[in-house]
């Protein structure tokens, strides 16, 4: 078969009315500033340099990955996989400024001590907001370098206080897409869900994110919260998180259920194990010139040193 | 003028009348074509240019994969064409001058489709006959692309009016019917080349499916029409 799925009308080519009222209650924030200038920059109505968003305060940390060029602001915030705005690489900076960053919650729930909601307000503040040069490595066969703003994400488990039968935690990305605005050519299903084994989860290098270059996260890029998890292919970093659930088996996990031969529960960046369709053992250096634009792809990413031992005994090929 | 007049009435056979068209608009809308067809190449290059020179995003964030996607997709698109020229004439009598293009357009579809091999060969593969080699016995869309293209070879190779008289009329439509081979092989590729969920392969799909349910419809009608016109149908090109 060609075409497995449902073949759906194409929606998209409609304007519905939530579209209008969506951009109406866009225009009356405006005043606001903040949301307006990030909408500004994702239209293309504003010089596209960094510096355009909310400054976060930021210190360094240790964690960042040092002798890393980052990739340009523009193609980080122009080249995005972020499915409910559009397939193409450009529909995100075109599309995200329908998402509506506040108010914004996180709920956490599943096997906790007890539920708790946390307000994006609060959890910028939690902790100090450290600067983090992360390679970023898509299944695709393409990377960036990304200096992402955020901290651990363990600082957050840490308050949630899971009970010793969580193994394993699932991310719930923003669930209010209005389904008529999702696009007829993204075959996945919605909410977008992704997941982490939980001593994953715990790792140092697991980044609750909020910003990138020094400012918040532009709404294409997953905001206002969202995490990365350098050493996975880049679906598994969870974007716009709105829920957290910690659970006992390893949960659904949105790439994975809809095929799993491709996309494994762990994806793992290992240029050992290619993906049935194309080669993982190099990847296109996004912005790079043309004749330049190939490197080779590190295990894990190049974090083996820290992140192999969470992975002793299991066989990677199988696991993958 | 004369072997213009012949291999009219060898190929196409549907009576000069309907062939007739003023020379003049013709060789026009003949340079208009050229500059369709060539006008995003000779753009692509200039965007290279660009890139290698003074601008390393003129192509955009992943130049390579710009231009694989820019010469893919235009090779699909002018199959897709070459391949509507037909049933266009079929459907509309007075439009069957038309098919005075289709070799043009055929040709340019082989010249994408090189283009789109040479990306590959250069960018991806970096000319090495090993990654070549493992990419083609362990990727289907990539054996899928190399087939497509391998069909359209023969195509390119006879499109001379030269090998029409050689092969004879009917054996050089069996084998042009290769094109529909190509152009199926060549989606194929397209839906196997995309993140699986990715449907938007399926624009190009439908116009084909179209395009190819289109033929034994109006064939039938032809064939309703007439016996003058079933005649016709014999010898015209597919």
């Amino acid at each position: 078969m060609l075409i497995g799925k449902k073949s759906d009308i194409p929606s998209s080519e409609i304007t519905p009315k939530e579209t209008y009222m969506n951009r109406r209650a866009f225009m009356a924030g405006a005043a606001a500033g903040l949301g307006a200038m990030a909408a500004r920059r994702a239209l293309g109505m504003a010089d596209t340099g960094p510096g355009g968003l909310q400054k976060l305060t930021t210190v360094k940390s240790p964690l960042s990955t040092p002798g890393l060029t980052p990739t340009a602001f523009d193609a980080i915030t122009h080249y995005n996989n972020f499915y409910e705005f559009g397939v193409d690489k450009g529909d995100p900076a075109k599309n995200a400024w329908r998402l509506k960053t506040r108010p914004w919650t996180v709920e956490v729930e599943g096997l906790v001590k007890q539920k708790k909601t946390f307000d994006i307000d609060a959890l910028l503040k939690m902790r100090p907001l450290e600067d983090r040069v992360y390679r970023f490595r898509c299944v695709e066969a393409w990377s960036m370098v990304i200096p992402w703003v955020g901290y651990s994400l363990s600082e957050l488990i840490n308050q949630c206080d899971p009970l010793p039968s969580a193994k394993f935690i699932q991310f719930v990305s923003l669930d209010d897409s209005k389904e008529e605005l999702l696009p007829w050519n993204a075959g996945i299903s919605w909410p977008y869900v992704e997941g982490l084994r939980m001593d994953e989860a715990m790792h140092p290098l697991t980044l609750l994110t909020f910003g990138l270059y020094g400012d918040v996260l532009p709404n294409q890029d997953g905001a206002p919260v969202r995490v990365v998890v350098p050493w996975k292919y880049g679906f598994k970093s969870a974007k716009s998180i709105v829920k957290i659930k910690f659970v006992k088996g390893q949960p659904e996990t949105t790439w994975n259920e809809m095929a799993s031969n491709e996309y494994g529960f762990y994806s793992n960046v290992n240029p050992n194990r290619d993906h049935p369709r194309w080669s993982q053992k190099r990847e296109r250096v996004i912005g790079a010139p043309i004749f330049r634009q190939l490197q080779p792809t590190l295990m894990f990413n190049g974090y083996e040193d820290q992140v192999a031992k969470l992975y002793t005994g299991m066989n990677l090929m199988k696991d993958y | 003028m004369a072997k213009r007049k012949a291999r009219g009435e060898t190929i196409h056979g549907e009576g000069r009348d309907s062939l007739l068209m003023s020379k003049k608009w013709i060789v026009g809308l003949k340079v208009l074509a050229h500059a369709a067809c060539l006008g995003p190449v000779a753009w692509l290059l200039w965007r290279l240019y660009l890139s290698v020179t003074t601008d390393p995003t003129a192509l955009g964030p992943d130049p390579t994969h710009t231009v694989t996607f820019f010469t893919g997709r235009g090779t699909l698109r002018l199959l897709v064409i070459t391949l509507a020229v037909t049933p266009v004439r079929r459907l509309i009598p007075k439009l069957s001058w038309l098919v005075r293009f289709r070799r043009l357009l055929g040709l340019y579809a082989f010249f994408y489709a090189c283009l789109h091999l040479l990306t590959y060969v250069w960018l991806y593969a970096g000319w090495s006959w090993a990654a070549m080699v493992d990419d083609i016995s362990q990727r289907r869309f990539i054996t899928a692309g190399l087939a497509a293209w391998l069909m359209l070879l023969p195509l390119a190779l006879t499109s001379t009016s030269w090998s029409i008289r050689k092969l004879g009329g009917k054996n050089w439509n069996r084998l042009h019917w290769l094109t529909y081979g190509a152009a199926i092989t060549g989606a194929i590729h397209y839906w196997w080349g995309v993140k699986t969920g990715v449907k938007t392969p399926l624009t190009i799909t439908v116009v084909l499916g179209i395009l190819l349910l289109a033929r034994p419809v109006l064939k039938y009608r032809a064939q309703s029409a007439g016996l003058r016109a079933q005649r016709a149908e014999g010898k015209v090109a597919s």
